[in-house]
C-alpha cells in the first residue's frame, strides 16, 4: 500500500528542454563534419566538449527539478507524434525519472570529462574532427537511448551507439586489425541485435493480442500493472530472454562477449567512454527500464543471474594472466559488467545501476590512466616494458591508485558500498544464494588481477627500452584533470544514497541484513587478492620476469583466453562462411545467374532464329499478311 | 439477269489476280495498280452483293471506297515519285530500308 500512497503523489510534469539534451550533441555532430575542418583544432577543442558540457547542464536542471517533485514522479518531453499507424501512437518523446537522471549525469557528466580528456590525447592526430563526429554522435544516441520513452527510441539509440562503438574501434581504419576488430563488433551486436528485435516482436504481439496498442514504458507498465495476467509467465520468460540476448551482445556477457576485449582497438578514450562507462551499460539499463517486465519471470532473471556469474568468472579467468594493459582492463570490464547483471538477476535493479554508476567512475578512470600511460610510454601497452611509472607520471600514479583500491572493493572507495550491496542481494536470494560464493571468488581475482596490473605497470624498476624511458613524461593538464575529478567520484562515489534514490522506481529497497562475516568475505577476498598480487609481483620482480616464459598447461589456457575465439572461428564462422560460399557459388551464381542469363541465351537464341524473316522486302511482308488472312479465315469459316 | 454468284466469282478473280500482282511483280507501280484492282474487286462485291439483298448499303461504301482509293492514289504515287528520286529505281527488291 505504502507504494499506492506515492503513485498518487507522483506528478507527471510535461517540460521542453529535455531535447536539448540528445540535441546539443547532435550539434556538435554538425559542426564537427561541416564547420570545424575549415576552423581547425581549437574550434574543435573548445565546440566538441562544450556541447556535452551544455547537455550536462540541462541533465543538471532536470535532475533539480525532478529532485523536487515528489518520488516517482517524471518530466517528460513531448517532442512529435513520431509514427501513427491505426491504433498504434508512438510519440518522439523523451522522459526522465529518478533511473534516467541518474543514466543521464553519467553519460554527459562522465562524457564530458572523457571529451576533455581527448583534446589532450588526440591532439598529434590528423583526423580529430572525424573523431569528435563519432564521439559527439556516440554520446547524441547513447542519450537518446537512456531518454526515449518507448522502445523504438531505445532501440534507435540502441543501434545508435553499435554504429559508433563500430567506427570509433575502427577508428584508425588503415591498420588491418582494427579495422577486423570494428567489423567483430558490429556483427557480434549485430546477433544479440536480431534477439532484442524479436523479443521487441514478441512484446508487442502479444500486447496487441490483448488490445493494448503501445511501445511506450509507462503504459505497458500500466497495462501490466492493471491487467497483471496480460502477459502469461511462459511468454513473459521468452520476451525477457529474447531482450537478454540484446544485453548480452551491447552488454558483453557470455556468449557474445568476445567483441568486448577486441575492441580496445580504437583510441583509449573511446575505450574509456564507450566499453566501459556508457555503452556497455545499455543493457543493464534495459532491463533495469523493464523490470516490470522482468518481474514476471523469475526464471528469465535467474538465466541473468547464472550467466552474468558465469561471466564475471571467465572474463576474471582470463584477466589475470593478460599482458596488454587495455586488455586486462577490458577482461576486467566485462567482468564487472557481469557483476551488474548478477544485481539486476537477483531482483536488486537498484544495486546493479548502483555499481554501474560506481564503475563508470572507476573504469573510466582506470582507461582514461591507461592511455595516459600509453600516451606517455610512446604508445606502448605491453605491461611487461612499463615498471617504476610513480616517479614519472606522480598524478596518473596517484589516480589510478584510487580506482584500483575502488574496484578491488576495498571500502571506503564507492567499489566496495556498491559491489558489496550486489553481493548481499545475492546472498539474500535464497534460490541464487550460490552465486553469492562465485562472487566472492570473482572479487578475488578481481582484486588480484588489478593489483597484479598496478604493481607490474607503476612499481618496481622501469623496463622500457632507453628511448621509450628517456620520453616518459606526465601528461597535459586536459589529461590530468578528468583524472582528478574521476579520481574524487571514484572515492566517494559510493556514498551517494543511489539505491534509495531509484527506490520508487523499483520498489525494492535494501531486502534485509546479512551476517556480519558475509558482509565483510568480498572485502576480505579482495585484501587477500591483492596481499597474493604483491607477493608475486610487488615485493619480487622474479614472477615479473617469469612473464616473459612461454605459458604452459592453465596458464597457456587462460593465455589464450580459453579458445573461445577459435571455437568461435571454428564453428559459427566457419560455418557460416560456409554457409555464405555454397549460396554465392550454389545458389546464386548457378541458380540465379543461371535463370537470368539463361533467360537472356533463350532470346538471344529465338531472335537468331527468327532474324531471318526481317527481309526488309515488303512483298515478303504482304506474303505473311496474306497467308495469316487465309488461315484465320479458314479457321473462322471451318471451326466456329 | 446475271445471277449474283457470277458476280462473285467474277469478283474473287480480280482479287487474285490483285494480290498475285502486289506478291510477284517487282515494279512499284504494278503493284500499286495491283492494289487498285484488289479494290475494285471488292467494290464489284459489295454491289453485287447490295444488288442480291436489295440493300443500299454497300453501293455506298463503294463511294467511299472509291473516294479513299482516290486520296491513296495521289499519295503513293507521289510516294513513289520520291522514292524514284532518292533511289532512282522503283524495283521492290532494291527498296529494302526496312532490313534494318
Amino acid at each position: 500500500m505504502e507504494h499506492a500512497s506515492t503513485a498518487i503523489q507522483a506528478t507527471i510534469q510535461a517540460v521542453s528542454y529535455l531535447r536539448w539534451i540528445v540535441f546539443f550533441p547532435l550539434i556538435g555532430v554538425l559542426f564537427n563534419i561541416f564547420v570545424a575542418p575549415k576552423l581547425g583544432r581549437r574550434a574543435i577543442n573548445l565546440v566538441a566538449p562544450g556541447v556535452i558540457l551544455a547537455a550536462f547542464a540541462f541533465a543538471w536542471t532536470a535532475f533539480e527539478q525532478l529532485g523536487e517533485l515528489p518520488p516517482g514522479s517524471a518530466l517528460v518531453d513531448n517532442i512529435y507524434p513520431w509514427i501513427t499507424a491505426g491504433q498504434l501512437h508512438v510519440d518522439f518523446s523523451l522522459r526522465v525519472d529518478a533511473l534516467t537522471a541518474v543514466m543521464i549525469l553519467i553519460i554527459t557528466g562522465v562524457g564530458a570529462l572523457i571529451h576533455i580528456y581527448s583534446t589532450g590525447y588526440m591532439a598529434h592526430d590528423e583526423d580529430v574532427a572525424r573523431y569528435f563526429t563519432y564521439l559527439n554522435l556516440f554520446t547524441a544516441s547513447m542519450l537518446l537511448l537512456v531518454l526515449g520513452e518507448n522502445l523504438l527510441l531505445l532501440f534507435v539509440g540502441w543501434e545508435g551507439v553499435g554504429l559508433c562503438s563500430y567506427l570509433l574501434i575502427g577508428f584508425w581504419y588503415t591498420d588491418d586489425e582494427k579495422a577486423s576488430a570494428g567489423k567483430k563488433a558490429f556483427i557480434v551486436n549485430r546477433v544479440g541485435d536480431a534477439g532484442f528485435l524479436l523479443g521487441m516482436f514478441l512484446l508487442f504481439w502479444t500486447l496487441v493480442a490483448n488490445g493494448v496498442w503501445t511501445l511506450s514504458f509507462s503504459e505497458i507498465q500500466r497495462a501490466i500493472a492493471e491487467h497483471p495476467g496480460i502477459i502469461s509467465g511462459g511468454i513473459a520468460t521468452a520476451i525477457c530472454l529474447l531482450l537478454f540476448i540484446g544485453a548480452t551482445g551491447k552488454s558483453a556477457q557470455v556468449p557474445l562477449y568476445v567483441w568486448l576485449p577486441d575492441a580496445m582497438a580504437g583510441p583509449t578514450p573511446v575505450s574509456a567512454l564507450i566499453h566501459a562507462a556508457t555503452m556497455v551499460t545499455a543493457g543493464i539499463y534495459m532491463i533495469a527500464r523493464l523490470h516490470f517486465l522482468y518481474d514476471l519471470s523469475p526464471s528469465a532473471l535467474a538465466i541473468v543471474a547464472y550467466v552474468a556469474a558465469s561471466t564475471a568468472i571467465l572474463a576474471a579467468s582470463i584477466a589475470l594472466v593478460q599482458t596488454d594493459i587495455k586488455k586486462v582492463l577490458a577482461y576486467s570490464t566485462v567482468s564487472q559488467l557481469g557483476y551488474m547483471f548478477l544485481g539486476v538477476g537477483v531482483g536488486a535493479y537498484g544495486a546493479g545501476i548502483f555499481y554501474l554508476m560506481t564503475h563508470a567512475f572507476f573504469k573510466a578512470l582506470l582507461f582514461l590512466g591507461a592511455g595516459s600511460v600509453i600516451h606517455g610510454m610512446s604508445d606502448e601497452q605491453d605491461i611487461r616494458k612499463m615498471g617504476g611509472l610513480w616517479k614519472k607520471m606522480p598524478w596518473t600514479f596517484a589516480t589510478f591508485l584510487v580506482a584500483w583500491l575502488a574496484i578491488c572493493g576495498i571500502p571506503p572507495l564507492s567499489g566496495y558500498h556498491s559491489k558489496d550491496l550486489i553481493l548481499e542481494e545475492a546472498y539474500l536470494n535464497q534460490h541464487l544464494q550460490l552465486l553469492y560464493w562465485v562472487g566472492v571468488i570473482g572479487a578475488g581475482m578481481t582484486a588480484f588481477y588489478m593489483s597484479r596490473l598496478f604493481f607490474v605497470t607503476f612499481l618496481g624498476h622501469n623496463r622500457a627500452d632507453h628511448d621509450v624511458a628517456h620520453h616518459i613524461h606526465e601528461s597535459p593538464w586536459s589529461m590530468v584533470f578528468p583524472l582528478v575529478v574521476l579520481a574524487v567520484l571514484s572515492f566517494g562515489g559510493g556514498n551517494l544514497p543511489l539505491v534509495h534514490w531509484l527506490e520508487p522506481i523499483f520498489h525494492h529497497g535494501h531486502a534485509g541484513e546479512v551476517p556480519q562475516m558475509i558482509a565483510w568475505l568480498p572485502t576480505v577476498a579482495g585484501a587477500v587478492g591483492i596481499a597474493l598480487a604483491y607477493f608475486m609481483y610487488g615485493a619480487t620482480t622474479k614472477a615479473v620476469e617469469g612473464m616473459n616464459t612461454e605459458p604452459v598447461g592453465i596458464h597457456n589456457l587462460l593465455w589464450n583466453k580459453w579458445y573461445v575465439d577459435e571455437i568461435y572461428d571454428a564453428t559459427v564462422v566457419r560455418f557460416t562462411a560456409w554457409l555464405a560460399d555454397w549460396f554465392w557459388k550454389g545458389v546464386d551464381t548457378q541458380v540465379i545467374d543461371g535463370t537470368v542469363n539463361g533467360t537472356a541465351r533463350l532470346m538471344e537464341y529465338w531472335g537468331s532464329a527468327t532474324r531471318i524473316l526481317q527481309t526488309g522486302n515488303v512483298q515478303n511482308y504482304a506474303l505473311s499478311f496474306l497467308v495469316g488472312v487465309t488461315v484465320i479465315l479458314f479457321l473462322g469459316v471451318y471451326l466456329w | 439477269m446475271v445471277p449474283t454468284h457470277y458476280h462473285l466469282i467474277l469478283s474473287a478473280l480480280l482479287f487474285t489476280i490483285g494480290t498475285m500482282g502486289v506478291l510477284l511483280r517487282r515494279n512499284t507501280i504494278i503493284i500499286f495498280m495491283s492494289v487498285e484492282l484488289m479494290l475494285n474487286a471488292v467494290n464489284l462485291s459489295f454491289v453485287a452483293l447490295a444488288q442480291h439483298w436489295g440493300s443500299m448499303d454497300g453501293q455506298l461504301i463503294v463511294f467511299f471506297v472509291m473516294a479513299v482509293a482516290a486520296a491513296e492514289a495521289a499519295v503513293g504515287l507521289a510516294i513513289i515519285l520520291m522514292v524514284f528520286r532518292t533511289k532512282e529505281t522503283v524495283n521492290a527488291d532494291e527498296l529494302n530500308l526496312m532490313h534494318g
